[in-house]
């Protein structure tokens, strides 16, 4: 294969033809995560085979919420926290699409909260991709329900004093047929378990952990958005399959503490048909 | 033929969607079989007094004739996922009452916005907050019409009997889908509640306006999902039709992307009210009863124009000139009759019995300098023939 020439626009990229180049520039801060958890998706599809227009994405609010706007698939940007009950219509409506969910650990977690133990208790055949940043980056990085005890945010200033949610944990807890936990730097295992959700029948359920320097980083000490990839780095360990999941809370102080990623959870549960 | 026979009838080796025939029903279940008639696809709903009666109807109903039928956790998933089954192509539906409504409408904005075709019935109760779960109440009219933030267009029937809980919940649909709006189906607890006979006519002759589709091949990338035509109603495309669109609450332009500037919100939100304004000669429907000669007319809807047809009967056998108006649709108002009537200038004064403190009353107020006599309860009763008549007669 020959290499490009800087000049030759007849060379495509090729996932370009899965986004919508017409909304460049984007609305992503330098060093968000959000731009490679959406190349991810978009790869998953591409490496699916699958027909890009029996594919759907639905977000909620917030930052993450902006994904759907990049994609070139039939593509939903509904209210804060709606996006599960939004993408259920969808799916259950029509159970011949493929239907994935991107938003952000606030929309899915606190204002979605009960939507999110209830479509996964039913088993709904949606891929869930959480992009968890820890915070609420778009209005500006106050805490959030995944935020870990001690780091700051504007609503916290002194460091969060209350329980995160471990979202592997709960997602196996309320009836999830696939749970995963990656980071943006483990890009080739994220796709993965895109391709995975995609091809599996049921509630799918992946976190990932995503940097935001602008909102969350500054105010705790973990630098640009590389260095926070560079942390992933050092402090992930594998561990697919890990029976532990009450053990997975995520300790952003102490930076001795391991980060565990995986494929957890994989299991054959009767998925939601109406 | 009782509902209970028919459905033993329609029972799931021999679905009927339309059970045709002279019907014996309550309201709820009259509003759930036009629904079907309509062509249902998805209900999403949660059960609350008095409306539980319209999902559960639909709970056996539907999906023998191979519609959907989701309870959810709650009012705010309810609506969410019927504006999503629509983006899917369905028509969607559900049920609640005051409480649930006020959890929908956030999502009643989205509907408006998206311009995702939905249909919600709300059997009003006594309220506010938890109120009279299980006793009437008409006090949702203003909310239906303002209740999601900013400026929007809807339409609300408002239905005076089981005959019209099913005839105007086809309508319901149809408008829903002809002007991509969300449509309340306005009810109250002794409409929803009541059973009376319904005449239910054969399948070919159910109206059906489907939505409008896109006039250009899809990858062809000519077709702009928010290009509104002469009518102001941009043509739709569904998830998986392959037009790869795009939806979005923000402000958005033809392509539906997002576009967060002054003029384009100024126009987007002109055509979302004025596709209900400029087109309410075409939606609005209303009743009279002996308005024509009349120099007195009460303006009544849903339980309370019953008591309104008695009193004016009553009143026309003692001789005197009195009439009823009745909206069928109370948004958008049936302001041009009533400026008609005000014309014409028989009419000295207005009457308005609800149960609530004056919300239609306020459109008449606004509308006419005329005396306007108020007959209100809170909630929980409704006015009798007797309490309109002595209006009637001072």
């Amino acid at each position: 294969m020959s290499t490009p020439q800087p000049n030759d626009f007849s060379v495509v990229h090729p996932i370009d033809h899965l986004m919508r180049a017409d909304r460049l520039p984007h609305i992503l801060c330098a060093g968000c995560g959000i731009g490679t958890v959406i190349h991810a998706y978009v790869r998953a599809i591409d490496e699916s085979g699958t027909d890009p227009d029996q594919h759907v994405c639905v977000s909620g609010i917030g930052c993450s919420g902006r994904a759907a706007g990049y994609v070139n698939v039939d593509s939903y940007h509904s209210t804060h926290g709606r996006a599960l009950p939004f993408a259920l219509g969808i799916a259950v409506h029509n159970p011949s699409l493929t239907v994935t969910v991107i938003s952000g650990d606030g929309d899915l977690m606190a204002i979605g909260g009960n939507h999110f133990i209830h479509a996964a208790r039913r088993n709904v055949n949606l891929n869930v991709i959480c992009i968890n940043n820890f915070n609420y980056g778009m209005t500006g990085g106050q805490v959030g329900p995944t935020t870990p005890i001690g780091a700051k945010g504007t609503t916290a200033p002194q460091g969060s004093i209350e329980h995160p949610f471990n979202l592997p944990y709960l997602a196996k807890a309320c009836g999830a047929s696939f749970v995963a936990r990656w980071t943006i730097l483990h890009v080739r295992q994220f796709t993965d378990a895109i391709l995975r959700s995609m091809d599996k029948d049921g509630f799918c359920f992946t976190e990932v952990l995503s940097p935001c320097p602008t909102s969350f980083g500054r105010r705790n000490k973990l630098g640009e958005g590389l260095d926070e990839v560079e942390m992933y780095r050092e402090r992930c360990h594998i561990e697919n399959g890990a029976e532990n999941l009450q053990d997975l809370d995520i300790d952003i102080v102490d930076h001795e503490q391991p980060i565990t990623v995986g494929n957890f959870v994989d299991i054959e549960r009767t998925a939601f048909h109406a | 033929m009782s509902s209970k026979a028919a459905q033993k009838q329609a029972a799931p080796d021999s679905p009927q969607r339309v059970l045709t025939g002279r019907q014996f029903m309550l309201g709820d279940h009259a509003c759930a079989e036009g629904a079907l008639a309509a062509g249902l696809d998805f209900f999403a709903g949660y059960p609350i007094t008095p409306s539980t009666e319209v999902a559960e109807h639909l709970a056996s109903r539907l999906p023998a004739v191979g519609g959907r039928f989701v309870q959810m956790e709650d009012e705010l998933g309810s609506i969410a996922a019927i504006i999503g089954a629509s983006a899917a192509g369905a028509r969607s539906f559900t049920a609640t009452s005051g409480p649930g409504f006020s959890l929908m409408m956030e999502n009643i904005g989205l509907a408006a916005m998206m311009e995702l075709p939905c249909v919600i019935v709300n059997v009003q109760r006594a309220s506010p907050s938890t109120g009279l779960p299980t006793m009437v109440g008409q006090s949702d009219i203003l909310q239906a019409r303002w209740g999601s933030h900013g400026d929007y267009g809807i339409v609300a029937y408002c239905p005076s009997s089981p005959q019209e809980c099913f005839e105007l919940t086809i309508d319901a649909f149809n408008t829903a889908d002809r002007y991509r709006i969300p449509v309340f189906i306005l009810m109250d607890e002794v409409v929803g509640h009541m059973a009376e006979r319904v005449e239910i006519p054969e399948a070919k002759d159910i109206p059906h306006v489907p939505r409008k589709g896109p006039r250009t091949a899809p990858g062809t990338g000519q077709f702009l999902p928010y290009a509104a035509d002469a009518d102001l109603v941009p043509p739709i495309a569904h998830a998986g039709d392959g037009y790869k669109v795009h939806m979005t609450g923000l402000t958005h332009d033809e392509r539906g992307y997002p576009s967060l500037t002054a003029e384009t919100h100024d126009k987007l939100v002109h055509r979302l009210v004025d596709k209900v304004r400029l087109n309410a000669a075409d939606i609005v429907d209303f009743e009279e009863q002996d308005v024509d000669d009349a120099d007195c007319v009460i303006v009544a809807y849903g339980c309370t124009a019953r008591s309104a047809t008695a009193a004016v009967t009553q009143a026309r056998a003692e001789g005197l000139r009195c009439g009823l108006l009745r909206p069928k649709t109370i948004w958008p108002f049936p302001e041009a009759r009533v400026r008609r009537l005000l014309e014409i200038g028989k009419v000295k004064r207005f009457i308005v019995p609800e149960i609530n403190l004056g919300q239609m009353r306020r459109e008449i107020e606004r509308l006419t300098q005329l005396p306007t006599l108020r007959l209100n309860h809170a909630g929980g009763a409704m006015p009798t023939p007797n309490a309109i008549l002595e209006i009637i007669r001072s």
